[in-house]
């Protein structure tokens, strides 16, 4: 499993924290754990998650560039940061 | 020497002050800098704030920060002190103090932490103005050119 974790708006608009993703092979992030967020969650979550604003951190380092996950991986998606 | 710490309690800036003179009597500067909540934001009043975070994530990208600081000037010691949860106006949210052997570094390495964990690290801020209504602070344009002149 992908665990996925949501915080401040995000969490938010979708209505969770954190969800379950299965893993399977040549899962990729971001554009293929969001089609799997899509598949599970509705393509209106997927629809918030693929906006440019929003930052994705792969095991607690932000993630710019396509990378392949592993079972296990913990993925995070948030809003642009307003801590200071 | 770097310290990170991120809590709700309030914090003793002048106790994280002496801790870093503690370190080593070659240093001869210390610069620090504390941020403090606002009564106002963008022209409307507000009287509380909830900093969220996300632990773990939130003191591993102070570190790497701090340790980016101290790869660009001679520092003797790094510490950063940020609150979560709920927070008043006129306290205390975040402290950045570093040490070094002269002001020039110190200062700069202080500004530097700073532009940094306000563009990169994951902390958000929700703020509740005097009519209650609650609305998530946004992110702005000037942090991020701060940041970019580094």
């Amino acid at each position: 499993m992908i665990r996925v974790l949501f915080f401040a708006s995000l969490r938010e608009a979708l209505g969770t924290a954190e969800i379950a993703v299965p893993w399977q092979a040549g899962l990729e992030l971001p554009a293929g754990l969001i089609a799997a967020i899509a598949r599970q969650q509705g393509e209106a979550a997927a629809a918030i998650l693929a906006d440019e604003q929003v930052i994705c951190a792969h095991n607690q380092r932000v993630c710019k560039h396509p990378t392949a996950l592993n079972a296990g991986d913990e993925v995070a998606f948030y809003p642009p940061v307003t801590g200071g | 020497m770097i310290s990170v710490a991120v809590q709700e309690a309030d914090f003793d800036a002048g106790a994280e002050l002496r801790a870093l003179q503690a370190d080593n009597p070659a240093l001869g500067a210390v610069a620090s800098f504390v941020g403090l909540m606002r009564d106002r934001n963008e022209g409307v009043a507000v009287t509380a704030m909830a900093l969220e975070h996300y632990p773990g994530m939130t003191e591993a990208s102070i570190r790497d920060i701090a340790e980016q600081a101290c790869e660009r000037w001679p520092l003797g010691g790094v510490r950063v002190v940020h609150r979560v949860g709920l927070i008043r106006p006129g306290e205390q949210i975040v402290l950045v103090a570093v040490s070094a052997a002269h002001r020039k570094e110190a200062f700069a390495g202080c500004e530097f932490i700073m532009d940094y964990l306000k563009t990169r690290a994951p902390f958000w801020k929700k703020e509740t103005t005097a009519q209650g209504e609650e609305r998530w602070v946004q992110a702005r344009d000037t942090d991020q050119a701060a940041a970019a002149r580094w």
